[in-house]
């Protein structure tokens, strides 16, 4: 019998799969694509775009995006019904699991991105940090942007804000994994549910997000990730009538612009993309109101 | 009797979850050390008068240490990027959470609340004061107090016995979140669960000097007040000591907030669903032994159903039960102190002597510790001590009226200003009514609801500054319009 460490050990890859309603499907389709790693792009010996062959991932297709909104449409009456006290510890709890997943993605975010290790690392620990922001928002947003308006009359009035449903997020394609939970998390921290697609080059670290968020008592379904062309799976999410907001962040110009019109059919909340959005700024609450509707209660004041 | 009580056999949580040690130090600087002058008290359990641990009594000199390290502390700490100290105030909360039977069984052994009430309502809402205030660490500038508001600095804060570890987070999660750093006391009689807190402080890996905690007397209180290396001073207990307190503070920069007394009404319409208002009167004032400052301990009801909620009353009253703080099934646990069981007492006679009818269940009192059975007084008039003065026990004055305006009248004739409840069915008077009351809390249709979401403090004699929500920030931060050391005092001392 040979020593251990005489010969080297062949890694056991990982099969990277779509995310939705709390499972781990492959794209219905049967579809995968090829995704390389950054780094070698200008190198030789790589796949399809020059850089070294990393997976094969779904490539999802307008039935999965479809099936998507399903789920996510499911989840919205529990997420949404559950306590901001609860939703911020949900989300508190995720930040806790990917700490404990800070090198897996630290080394995947490297391999999408082309960072240095340090830099990589960096940029993890600043998604980490993001989600505790968003955790404490979730009991909070609602004391900032809501309230008492003193009207003219014998009347209580005040207004709350509640979240707007199910939101397709597009991903920045730039920043596969900070830019990444920075659209989200404020998404269902303000009790909405997501369809997400990921960065459509660097996908992967989008995926593996997927076990973490299905490890933290994040409810099935509440984000729901899909990985492939961003705009075939767009399309019919922009169109779908089943979908309240769309974050076009993701999406070029031109894109953006047809996704839009689309998405007006049914009065969708649009939030435009920005051009070079800083990930690592303060991050504000626009990404919070942006999927928030405004309910204001009357009431009768007399004996 | 016709409302005998189910025979429960008895349902005890373990104690052995609490690991006491026989002698406690103060904690400063990060450490444990014995007080100056090696001067020590005992804590008691209220349940069996057993003593539970020796712990040391600060002094002046302790004071003046413990203060000494908070400003130390206060540099680094302050300077911390709020994110930074947010995630220490998450595992402070996180820690909590994952001890928190071992804190409920601790906290009723050494106040002799009910286990069920500590399990169920002091350590969950301990927790959650932390996570909500962690949250706000790095959200300041979205609070509404200027765009950069910045810490005041060292904060002392008194702390009241009802609610050891409840008031302990009430205080520090909303310093810690803003920035400053604290010297808490807890009171003489319930010291042992803040000596645990600082235990969970070493576990989250927080750094020494930003939480001190003296044990003592009202001198040590007094003494921390009055230091001038206290920039904040927060205060819950009562009135008399709240306005010694402002007294002492006068002339000085310090900010100052007071959570202090309370004789609370809860008024009762004859549109109220009767069972419903019968447990959110029983809730009002026996939750807690009724040491509570926001207590129901005036029930106002209207005249056309007093008998059928004082029938009501009772009968719900035969089958609350009275003993072992730690037994499952206990809805009463043990008053607090001799002394405070003394302070009931003499305000019973009181009761009595003054021509007020008094009636309490048959109920069985064990024979060592402090006990007072749920008392009702009826035929209270305003000019009654047992309606103007806060008993702070389980005893229930009532008084009726006839109209909503009557109903206001007596609910606001009171110097105290905390809380109020109401009962009615209809949402236009429930808002009618909370509009015309001088109090800091209203609940309808339900009582003693806390949240760290939600602000809390009085009106009038029941102290200044509200605890709990965006609110409960401002008393820790100096905002861009006010000078630090707030409340008119600015630093320049030319204009007086």
């Amino acid at each position: 019998m040979k020593a251990p460490g005489t010969t080297t050990r062949l890694s056991v890859q990982k099969t990277y799969k779509l995310y939705v309603g709390g499972k781990f499907p492959r794209s219905e389709s049967g579809r995968v694509y090829e995704v390389t790693d950054s780094r070698g792009a200008k190198g030789s010996g790589g796949g399809q775009d020059g850089g070294a062959w990393l997976a094969n991932a779904p490539l999802a297709s307008r039935k999965d995006a479809r099936d998507a909104v399903v789920a996510a449409r499911k989840a919205v009456a529990g997420w949404s019904g559950a306590t901001a006290y609860n939703r911020g510890q949900v989300l508190y709890r995720v930040a806790e699991m990917l700490e404990g997943r800070r090198e897996q993605f630290a080394r995947e975010v490297a391999d999408a991105e082309g960072l240095s290790k340090a830099k990589s690392a960096a940029v993890v620990d600043a998604a980490v940090d993001r989600w505790v922001w968003y955790a404490g928002w979730t009991d909070k947003i609602a004391q900032v942007v809501g309230g008492a308006n003193p009207v003219a009359g014998p009347y209580f009035n005040l207004s709350t804000p509640e979240p707007t449903g199910v939101v397709a997020v597009l991903a920045p394609q730039d920043s596969s994994f900070l830019g990444l939970v920075s659209v989200l998390a404020p998404v269902i921290a303000t009790g909405n549910t997501a369809v997400v697609v990921a960065a459509e080059r660097a996908p992967l670290p989008a995926l593996s997000l997927g076990e973490v968020l299905a490890t933290s008592d994040v409810p099935g379904g509440v984000v729901n990730l899909l990985s492939g062309r961003t705009a075939e799976i767009a399309t019919p999410l922009a169109a779908h009538q089943d979908v309240n907001g769309i974050d076009l962040t993701g999406a070029g110009p031109e894109l953006a612009a047809e996704l839009e019109a689309a998405a007006a059919d049914n009065l969708k909340r649009v939030r435009r993309p920005a051009l070079g959005e800083d990930w690592t700024a303060d991050p504000g609450t626009s990404r919070l109101t942006a999927w928030l509707e405004t309910k204001t209660v009357w009431h009768p004041i007399g004996v | 009797m016709a409302h005998q009580k189910f025979a429960y056999a008895p349902a005890p949580e373990s104690r052995a979850i609490v690991d006491l040690a026989p002698s406690y130090g103060l904690f400063i600087d990060g450490e444990f050390a014995e007080a100056a002058d090696g001067r020590v008290f005992k804590s008691v359990s209220p349940s069996s008068e057993e003593v539970l641990a020796e712990v040391a009594r600060a002094g002046e000199a302790d004071v003046d240490r413990a203060v000494r390290a908070a400003r130390k502390a206060f540099g680094t700490w302050s300077a911390l990027p709020g994110a930074e100290r947010g995630k220490y105030l998450f595992r402070i909360a996180r820690i909590l959470q994952e001890r928190s039977r071992e804190l409920a069984v601790l906290e009723s052994l050494d106040n002799g609340k009910p286990i069920r009430e500590t399990r169920d309502v002091d350590l969950p809402l301990v927790a959650a004061h932390f996570f909500y205030y962690a949250g706000w660490a790095d959200k300041l500038a979205y609070a509404g107090y200027g765009p950069d508001p910045r810490p005041l600095g060292v904060a002392g804060q008194v702390i009241p016995w009802n609610f050891p570890l409840l008031m302990l987070a009430w205080k520090i999660a909303p310093a810690l979140a803003a920035g400053n750093t604290v010297v808490l006391k807890p009171a003489e009689t319930t010291p042992l669960s803040a000596l645990f807190f600082a235990d969970v402080c070493r576990q989250a890996g927080l750094p020494r000097g930003v939480v001190n905690i003296l044990t003592g007397y009202g001198d040590a209180g007094a003494a921390l007040v009055a230091h001038e290396g206290v920039d904040k001073v927060a205060f819950t207990g009562s009135t008399e000591v709240g306005k010694a307190i402002a007294r002492t503070v006068a002339g000085t920069g310090k900010k100052v907030t007071l959570e202090l007394g309370g004789k609370a009404a809860n008024i009762v319409f004859d549109d109220a669903p009767i069972d419903q208002a019968v447990e959110g009167i029983v809730n009002g004032i026996f939750f807690n032994q009724g040491h509570v400052c926001c207590a129901g301990s005036r029930l106002l009801v209207q005249e056309s159903v007093q008998d059928e909620v004082l029938d009501a009353l009772k009968r719900r009253m035969e089958t609350l039960r009275v003993g072992d703080p730690l037994d499952k099934n206990t809805d009463i646990g043990a008053i607090n102190s001799a002394e405070q069981l003394a302070r009931i007492t003499a305000l019973a006679e009181a009761g009595e002597a003054e021509g007020a009818e008094r009636w309490a269940p048959a109920c069985e009192l064990p024979e060592s510790g402090y006990w007072f059975a749920p008392t009702l007084f009826t035929g209270v008039t305003q000019a009654h001590r047992i309606a103007r003065e806060e008993i702070f026990g389980p005893v229930l004055s009532v008084l009726t009226f006839r109209t909503p305006a009557e109903a206001v009248e007596k609910a606001n004739n009171t110097p105290y200003g905390l809380s109020a409840g109401i009962w009615t069915e209809k949402g236009s008077r429930i808002l009618s009514m909370a509009s015309k009351l001088r109090a800091g809390v209203v609940w309808a249709n339900t009582f003693n609801k806390f949240d760290p979401t939600s602000p809390f403090g009085g009106y009038k004699e029941s102290g200044y500054g509200r605890e709990g929500g965006r609110h409960g920030l401002e008393a820790y931060l100096a905002a861009a319009d006010v000078p630090a050391g707030g409340r008119g005092h600015g630093e320049g001392e030319g204009d007086r």
